[in-house]
């Protein structure tokens, strides 16, 4: 639950660099191996960021494909 | 005698790939490509086994159904990672871009499991709940019940029909936005970009009446 008085403002609000799901899904992958190498995703791709910032699912994919490929390297060592 | 190296493949963007992307493209277009092929499946099966277990505290089923998931996605993802391998352009390994397309099929198959499961129901009277879930109690001060008042006047005029249907359904209703892409024989970016249109124009509607300043600009 939001629990601040600005939080439907907030939610209201929009990032006009947002690019939607289809693009920033395209580059979500350089954006998980920037972050895994020690880089700045954010300001390399702020446009991927804003997205992951605004979408729930995006986001939550997000999460997924970063524990899947940190799972694979501590299995291959 | 010398002899040449072999080529270091290149992806479809003409960059150098790293060396175990390299190896993962050789063998899918070598003459061992079914042994490949069985150990790509055999990681995206794990990937998508990894991420339905990720998500499986915040579903409503588990067990056999999350296998279900993991096995379809897992053959759906190699599906789409061979149609597209040529594509590769090598802006990340090869393995985290095949891996994207596991968990994208996972998060595509819960969202169907749900709506086939539970379907959509829209409860109407949705919009009693509404300023509970923006943090407002009984005892919230005049301006704001004014301002969700305004907000359902904006909703009721400013937005297309689609438009209102999918921030009733994601906003008002709580819909996962993947089980509204399936009831709505959509995709995520198009529902995605409607309610994106629909919160601008709303904002700028309680704007102009006053309700909140003007959208920043970045």
């Amino acid at each position: 639950m939001m629990s601040d008085p600005n939080a439907l403002e907030r939610f209201l609000a929009t990032d006009p660099v947002d690019p939607g799901c289809a693009k920033a899904l395209e580059m979500l992958d350089a954006y998980v191996d920037t972050l895994l190498a020690g880089g700045d995703p954010e300001k390399r791709f702020p446009d991927v960021a804003a997205h992951l910032r605004d979408c729930g699912p995006c986001s939550e994919d997000f999460e997924g494909l970063v524990a899947a490929v940190r799972r694979g390297r501590e299995a291959a060592g | 005698m010398t002899r040449c190296r072999p080529a270091v493949p290149q992806s479809a963007g003409g960059s150098d790939l790293d060396e175990e992307s390299a190896a993962w493209l050789r063998a899918l277009r070598g003459e061992r490509r079914e042994a490949a092929v069985a150990r790509l499946r055999a990681r995206l099966l794990g990937v998508a086994r990894g991420e339905v277990n990720r998500r499986a505290g915040m579903l409503p089923f588990g067990g056999s159904e999350l296998d279900d998931i993991a096995e379809q996605a897992a053959s759906d993802a190699l599906v789409a990672v061979l149609a597209k391998v040529d594509g590769f352009r090598g802006e990340s390994r090869f393995t985290t871009w095949a891996s994207k397309f596991a968990i994208l099929e996972v998060s595509s198959k819960i969202g169907r499991h749900f709506w086939q499961r539970d379907g959509v129901r829209l409860d109407p009277n949705a919009w009693d709940r509404l300023p509970a879930r923006f943090g407002l109690g009984p005892d919230s001060g005049v301006e704001w019940r004014q301002m969700i008042l305004a907000l359902r006047r904006a909703v009721d005029e400013v937005l297309s029909d689609r438009q209102r249907r999918i921030f009733e359904a994601i906003v008002l209703n709580e819909v996962p936005l993947d089980v509204l892409v399936v009831e709505l024989d959509s995709n995520r970016n198009a529902i995605y970009k409607a309610l994106f249109d629909a919160r601008r124009k709303l904002r700028a509607e309680l704007a102009a009446n006053g309700y909140m300043g003007p959208e920043p600009r970045t």
